[in-house]
């Protein structure tokens, strides 16, 4: 029997279409009350993940749970135990705010004895009382995206699945909206976030990276960028940066460079051994070298790192 | 067209409103040839507004923008054929293959076909794309397209380029990839215009400007706005972060304060005081912490002190 304080449990879960295994045997669990974000590249097996969690897809073997009901037998109950968000898709714009609040209250089947209590509680969490008769389009983004969550949870779904909940928003409304989600989280709702991008993944408290339909990386955020990098990561500053990227790659030892603003990156086995060799490879090929020093990844490197290494980036887009 | 043209594209007190809002508020600013240029803020601030109206497809109310050295109000035409603008939703046919697409395009820039062959298989390799050459654009993923859309607003070999917003919803190996061919047409001397909502973005361009509500806040490299934060960046880790918060949360010096997923960013005015300090008020409230350590400042920690600091925001 699984474990109560796990909120979303998949077992061996495996999708296939035709000959293409989109997500090919994944485990994972997720406790009650944590935020959790699922990054991978497109194609990675990541919508068809959410879509089975969301039980709108039947998986072809393997199992998952969520809020206690298994998503292939019994999809209607997972359906109306979770809420679901993306920052693009969620709102009616040309409805009034009200209106879009009452639509998703019938979506969602609110009884009606919790309707207007559940009208007020997600007015004042939006921050919106007094706002009710706006047009939807012409609130700010900030104020959007928090009528989106609270349209998302007028049901008090324990599962809520958002997909790129800020993109595009200012950061201080979406720190904002992040202290809303921790706020959800702390009363015990399990958020689960996928994005691309890694000022999102950041405010998560574990996170998982698909990849080819297998999870490659699982852990903190710290955690991944202290241990997941194949290698570690070098800042050189150098002139022309064009013509030390193409040295670079046939370098021994290196891993990967590319160009970062007007710098490279360089993924290297040995960062301290590396500095030397990197300098007088340089300068050997008539490179105006600067500085070079260690850096700490960001969760964009190791994302890239794990997801491009195996392959050298090759005919992954199936 | 007077004088012997500086930069790439001039805006010049650049303004526009539109009713009840001035989305660009006397903007200036200057990109050189190859150099990448980043306009970065979060919507509404303005950024789609410049490009067009640099891109000679909306009249300023106000200013003046200069594109390879041509006035784009005075000649749009001779503007419009040493540019290439790319908007969010670029005007890719779907049911076209890749290599029709590129065709359709060069056809439309007047590209000759020996050109045409030559350039495109150069572009395609540098996306990475060139065993899709045969595929329809709307069976390609969206990094593809994005990837596509740039491949055929390059076809002519533009001076300049403005991109808006190229990556929204491109995943970071896409982008990547992106990236790549921006910086190598920059080392061939195109300048680049490009906008971005996403702050960490900021750190890829050569120079950026920051911009809110229509104004800039900053415009510098990436390496001096950081250095005009004028304060340090802790991160502190901890396996129940919202303990430390509360902890913390009115502790001296500090000027801001982000709950992450396993831990605090928090903006103080003297790392060297602050991190004993907090050491201390941590252990003998017995709140569990791994470490605390001073980190890079990132654009977005400049970003959120210039807004809430309520700093004047004039260029």
């Amino acid at each position: 029997m699984p474990d109560a304080n796990n909120s979303i449990v998949i077992e061996n879960l495996l999708k296939q279409f035709g000959d293409f295994v989109a997500v090919d045997r994944i485990n994972l669990e997720i406790r009650k009350g944590e935020v959790f974000g699922f990054l991978g590249p497109n194609g990675a097996g990541k919508s068809t993940t959410i879509r089975m969690l969301c039980g709108l897809l039947t998986p072809t073997s393997g199992h998952a749970q969520v809020a206690g009901y298994d998503v292939a037998r019994e999809p209607e109950s997972v359906r109306q135990n979770i809420g679901y968000m993306s920052q693009k898709f969620s709102l009616y714009n040309d409805l009034k705010v009200i209106e879009n609040i009452r639509l998703f209250a019938g979506l969602y089947s609110v009884p009606s004895n919790q309707l207007s209590e559940r009208i007020e509680w997600a007015l004042g969490m939006a921050n919106l009382k007094g706002r009710e008769n706006l047009i939807t389009a012409t609130l700010p983004g900030g104020w959007k995206q928090r009528l989106a969550l609270g349209c998302a949870v007028l049901h008090k779904p324990p599962v809520v699945f958002l997909d790129e909940p800020t993109s595009g928003v200012d950061p201080i409304s979406r720190r904002q909206f992040w202290d809303l989600i921790h706020h959800m989280a702390e009363e015990g709702v399990t958020v689960f976030v996928t994005t691309h991008y890694m000022e999102e993944a950041e405010y998560c408290n574990r996170l998982a990276l698909i990849f080819r339909g297998k999870i490659v990386a699982l852990g903190t955020p710290s955690e991944l960028k202290q241990k997941s990098m194949k290698g570690e990561l070098l800042l050189v500053e150098c002139q022309p940066l064009g013509n030390a990227v193409e040295v670079l790659q046939s370098a021994p030892d290196v891993m990967d460079a590319a160009v970062f603003g007007n710098a490279l990156h360089l993924v290297v086995r040995d960062a301290t051994a590396a500095i030397p060799q990197v300098k007088k490879y340089l300068s050997d090929r008539s490179i105006t070298v600067g500085r070079v020093e260690k850096i700490h990844p960001s969760l964009e490197d190791v994302f890239v790192s794990l997801t491009t290494a195996s392959d050298s980036g090759k005919e992954w887009e199936a | 067209m007077t004088e012997q043209p500086q930069s790439a594209i001039i805006a010049e007190g650049l303004t526009k409103g539109f009713p009840g809002v001035r989305a660009v508020d006397h903007l200036s600013f200057d990109v050189s040839s190859g150099e990448i240029f980043g306009l970065v803020g979060p919507d509404g601030a303005g950024k789609t507004t410049t490009l067009r109206m640099l891109a000679g497809i909306m009249p300023p109310d106000a200013g003046v923008a200069s594109v390879a050295g041509f006035n784009v109000a005075h000649d749009p035409e001779g503007a419009k054929h040493q540019l290439s603008y790319m908007p969010q939703r670029f005007g890719l046919y779907e049911d076209l293959t890749v290599d029709e697409n590129i065709r359709f395009y060069a056809d439309l820039f007047g590209v000759r076909k020996a050109e045409r062959e030559e350039r495109s298989t150069q572009l395609l390799q540098a996306a990475g794309m060139r065993e899709f050459r045969k595929r329809l654009a709307g069976k390609l993923s969206g990094g593809m397209k994005q990837k596509l859309g740039l491949v055929c607003a390059l076809i002519h070999r533009p001076k300049v380029i403005l991109l808006d917003e190229p990556t929204t919803g491109v995943d970071p190996v896409s982008r990547r990839d992106f990236w790549r061919i921006l910086y190598e047409l920059a080392s061939e001397g195109v300048a680049i215009l490009t906008s971005t909502a996403y702050l960490d973005e900021a750190e890829r361009c050569h120079r950026v400007a920051l911009l809110h509500q229509g104004k800039l806040l900053f415009c510098d490299t990436p390496a001096n706005l950081k250095a005009k934060l004028g304060k340090s960046v802790l991160s502190i880790t901890s396996s129940k972060p919202r303990g430390l918060r509360d902890e913390l949360e009115h502790a001296m010096g500090i000027s801001s304060l982000v709950l992450t997923g396993d831990g605090l960013h928090v903006v103080v005015d003297d790392a060297a005081r602050r991190i004993p300090e907090f050491e201390a008020r941590l252990n003998s409230a017995h709140v569990p912490f791994d470490t605390i350590q001073q980190v890079t400042p990132t654009i977005e920690d400049l970003f959120v002190d210039a807004v809430s600091s309520g700093a004047s925001v004039h260029a």
